[in-house]
């Protein structure tokens, strides 16, 4: 490749180099650069107060515990889905596959829209919950539920390509010799996906902390009750109070920066992991 | 045959499938089945009024143009930027690398806000856009930009292990026959990475179409403007129009799964060739 | 009869893997199941371990219909293909898994282990990982991983496919005196008939989803009884109408016969010969240098025959008249395949192999 590299002329390279460093700067920098100087521009004594109010307080637990859930559910989901796709014959399983992907397709409205329909007003469910005296639309369970519903198939998505590269004769190998389905789950599978399992709960994470379509629909915004973070965002930038609203937007960029930091670590891992297995495979 | 239900080889069969259906079913199949509920009630005369409303119809009309036009973009930066990273090397690449994905990690309300402000006629880009007459926020160009920054990784991230697995004999045989670069990169490499393209493409239209939180604070929401058709949604939502937003909904789903439907066999037509 | 397949059928889609596979296995012998990819040795090795089940027919394992019973029921232990060692364990829990199964003691498991690790000559080297082993020593693993919770049947694909030409040699060794010492029935996969021919006591060679014969490697190589075994067999030419060669008949014209390089003997003009009066005379047409041996094609009335003649013998040269003669050919009469003796020897011909 570097032969050909050699050959190629320096000045599209150069010049191609240069268009995707300018797009990046653009697209990407330059919204983060905004968040941090308008966040800043009034001086760091009211930003440390926008962040210190005691909505934006509460915003972030609920956040915070929104994401934990979608986490949790998620993890359960993710790896039962991605054993039993993986790990047996039956039929229409392209079928379920489609399925699981729903959430990743539909607009995020959308999937705030079938919580109202189902538990809402006018939803059939409404009934069952009003004996259970249960609240879910515009309240921190439906919030919950909107959250789980965007990120459903981030852990299985990840877990699948891998498992499926690696085929099924280990866990033969230990299944003719008698062992249990957790003990060939904990002993065999689990230890080759730790990593992309690792990497589906970071992008879960990421997902589920900075949802905002669902969530919207679901909230009915009622302040330091059903605000998330971004809603809060939103809140605020909406009355104009827009350092404020750029002050809170740091807190999830800092965040964003974390996330994107341990990503890179966990892809760095996989890939010594995974080109491992190619070599020994070949 | 005799045996129905087919022995599996590895034990657990029953519990993992069991978990794996519940929780589809609870949290995916049972409430999107009350889109379809919830529409059967209202008589067709209804439904068809509410979809073909001329407020709606522009919605749909500047959604599937704005997102269509993002992914061409993307599908253009995304063979660029993922050819770059893949090709060349240069200062700060992994750091440029890692920094596509920001669009997946920033959360779409931030990013909405941020670019508003950019693009505004007195943000940091917008001011020198203003002075040259370009009109960036609050215009469709805008609701473009803000579906361009969302869809950006998911083109980039799909060609990406596809260059790196290509095989550079063929390139160096081409090379060793005389073909010109351009020649070499449009019939050699173009081929390999277009069914990962369309899949790029696909989904980031997909991404663009259903997209709200970036969008909604640059797009200025004026009807028959700059009204993108999750909007429309909300905006029943909010008048407690339900079914009005179930409609629109209904029809939104079959223009997102005709988008991967036509991607998809466009993709399983491609991928004869690339196979081997 | 130890294992014992009876009219199993099977298929994938339209694919038929087994169609009426019938065989028996006798307690302690070691089997080879040989045949082109695709033939079905794999699916029956497979359904035997119970991976796969077959669609209709029986499979008895020491006198047990274990058609309904789970792979871990049946006492088989399976050698996969590329070993399916367990990545993230060391070679002695890769060994140990099978006896911490089966609740064995802390004291019995690192007993068995270590009389495992002493067989296949891996001692000391229990706490590596499986990345760390060369590709025989894997193999070795995978082997006494299979061993360790003492199964009745040993079931191995294609156990030396992965490995490399020099060291599969001494591991085909290895493993036929190794399975003979355990003295555990075994049965392995193999497309390679020098390997089938080197390492079993039995063949049973598969084609199409059928069984085209069963023998031991000697029986096969000397009587194949379908064309199909003839040719898989040995180096081997098809020859259409062989009944212009001296000493032959075609009795029915659809027959053809298959010839091995090793049936035909050129001698040069001069030198003495054996049976003057039914020599043919050829042509040396094209000559090849093997390494080891000549290989010479020679044309005997417009038929291409192959036969081989050592370094030590006088040269033949291109172009050059030689004497030939054919000692037999196997003849296919559109059912069975058979040996049939060249006539004019017939009586006092020895047996060359």
């Amino acid at each position: 490749m570097n032969k050909t590299n050699k050959k190629e002329s320096k000045l599209v390279r150069n010049l191609l180099i240069l268009l995707s460093i300018i797009f990046l700067f653009i697209m990407l920098v330059m919204p983060l650069v905004v968040v941090l100087s308008e966040a800043l521009q009034k001086g760091f004594k009211l930003y440390i107060d926008a962040i210190q109010d005691k909505y934006t307080m509460k915003a972030l637990l609920l956040t915070v515990e929104a994401t934990v859930f979608a986490v949790i559910v998620n993890t359960v989901f993710g790896l039962f889905a991605a054993w039993s796709i993986t790990k047996y014959h039956f039929k229409r399983k392209r079928l379920l596959t489609v399925l699981i992907d729903i959430p990743f397709a539909i607009s995020p409205i959308i999937a705030g829209l079938v919580f109202i329909l189902t538990f809402g007003r006018i939803g059939w469910a409404k009934e069952i919950l009003d004996f259970l005296d249960m609240k879910i639309v515009f309240a921190v369970p439906g919030i919950i539920l909107g959250t789980i519903f965007v990120t459903f198939p981030f852990i299985s998505r990840e877990i699948i390509p891998v498992l499926q590269a690696q085929g099924n004769d280990q866990e033969e190998a230990a299944a003719i010799m008698g062992a249990s389905a957790f003990r060939i789950f904990r002993k065999v599978t689990f230890p080759q996906i730790k990593w992309a399992f690792l990497y589906g709960i970071v992008l879960c994470t990421a997902r589920a902390m900075g949802e905002f379509g669902a969530v919207s629909v679901l909230s009915g915004h009622l302040r330091g009750k059903t605000v998330t973070l971004p809603l809060q965002v939103e809140i605020l930038y909406s009355e104009f109070n827009f350092t404020a609203a750029f002050a809170v937007s740091s807190v999830l960029v800092i965040l964003a920066i974390i996330i994107l930091i341990i990503r890179n670590i966990i892809e760095h891992q996989m890939k010594k992991a995974g080109g491992n297995y190619v070599r020994k495979a070949s | 045959m005799k045996r129905s239900r087919r022995k599996q080889v590895i034990p657990g069969f029953g519990i993992s499938m069991g978990v794996t259906l519940t929780l589809l079913s609870l949290i995916v199949l049972i409430p999107m089945a009350s889109l379809v509920i919830n529409a059967s009630g209202v008589g067709f005369s209804t439904f068809w009024e509410t979809v073909t409303d001329k407020r709606v119809l522009s919605g749909y009309y500047v959604s599937l143009l704005c997102s269509f036009t993002a992914a061409v973009v993307n599908a253009v930066f995304g063979v660029i930027l993922a050819w770059v990273l893949v090709r060349y090397d240069f200062p700060f690449k992994r750091f440029i690398d890692g920094l596509i994905e920001l669009p997946f990690a920033l959360p779409t309300a931030v990013a909405g806000i941020a670019l508003t402000n950019l693009y505004s006629d007195k943000g940091m880009i917008g001011q020198f856009l203003d002075q040259i007459g370009i009109k960036v926020a609050y215009t469709r160009i805008g609701i473009i930009i803000a579906m361009i920054f969302i869809g950006i990784p998911f083109v980039v991230r799909t060609i990406q292990p596809v260059l790196e697995d290509l095989d550079s004999q063929y390139e160096e045989a081409a090379n060793v026959l005389g073909a010109s670069k351009a020649k070499i990169f449009f019939r050699i490499i173009f081929p390999e990475i277009r069914p990962a393209l369309l899949t790029g493409f696909g989904l980031a239209f997909a991404r663009a179409l259903g997209e709200y939180g970036s969008v909604v604070f640059i797009a200025g929401n004026m009807p028959f403007k700059t009204e993108i058709a999750p909007l429309l949604i909300m905006g029943k939502l909010e008048q407690f129009d339900y079914h009005g937003a179930n409609a629109i909904a209904l029809v939104m789903l079959a223009f997102a799964f005709l988008i991967l439907f036509a991607i998809n066999s466009l993709q399983i037509h491609y991928s004869k060739f690339t196979k081997q | 009869m130890y294992v014992k397949l009876h009219n199993i059928e099977k298929s994938f889609g339209d694919f038929k893997a087994s169609d009426h596979i019938n065989f028996e296995i006798e307690k302690g012998k070691l089997v080879a199941l040989l045949g082109p990819s695709g033939s079905g040795k794999t699916t029956i090795l497979r359904m035997l371990a119970g991976l796969e089940y077959p669609d209709s027919g029986d499979i008895f394992i020491d006198g047990v219909r274990v058609n309904d019973l789970e792979a871990s029921k049946r006492g088989i232990g399976f050698v996969f293909q590329n070993y399916a060692l367990f990545r993230y364990m060391t070679v002695y829990d890769n060994i140990a898994f099978g006896l911490e199964i089966q609740k064995k003691s802390k004291k019995e498991c690192k007993e068995r282990v270590e009389e495992l690790l002493e067989l296949i000559g891996l001692k000391g080297m229990g706490h590596r990982y499986p990345h760390q082993l060369s590709g025989g020593q894997k193999q070795r693993v995978a082997f006494a991983r299979a061993l360790a919770p003492n199964p009745h049947l040993l079931l191995l694909d294609e156990p030396f496919a992965a490995i490399d030409a020099k060291v599969r040699q001494e591991l085909r060794s290895w493993l036929k005196e190794t399975i003979n010492k355990v003295g555990i029935t075994s049965i392995f996969v193999t497309h390679d008939q020098d390997e089938a021919i080197e390492v079993a006591d039995e063949i049973i060679i598969t084609n199409h989803g059928r069984i085209e014969q069963i023998g031991t490697p000697l029986e096969i190589y000397r009587n194949p009884t379908t064309l199909f075994t003839a040719q898989f067999i040995g180096e081997s030419i098809l020859l259409e109408d062989y009944g212009r060669l001296k000493g032959f008949e075609q009795e029915v014209r659809a027959a053809k016969a298959v010839i091995r390089p090793e049936f035909v003997k050129v001698t040069k003009r001069g030198e003495q010969l054996q049976f003057p009066n039914s020599v043919e005379e050829g042509v040396v047409e094209k000559l090849s240098f093997r390494g080891s041996h000549i290989e010479m094609q020679i044309n005997v009335k417009g038929i291409q025959l192959v036969a081989t003649r050592s370094l030590e013998e006088n040269p033949v040269n291109l172009g050059e008249k030689v004497d030939v003669l054919i000692y037999r050919l196997f003849v296919y009469n559109g059912i069975t395949a058979s040996v049939v003796e060249n006539m004019a020897i017939q009586d006092n011909a020895p047996i060359y192999i």
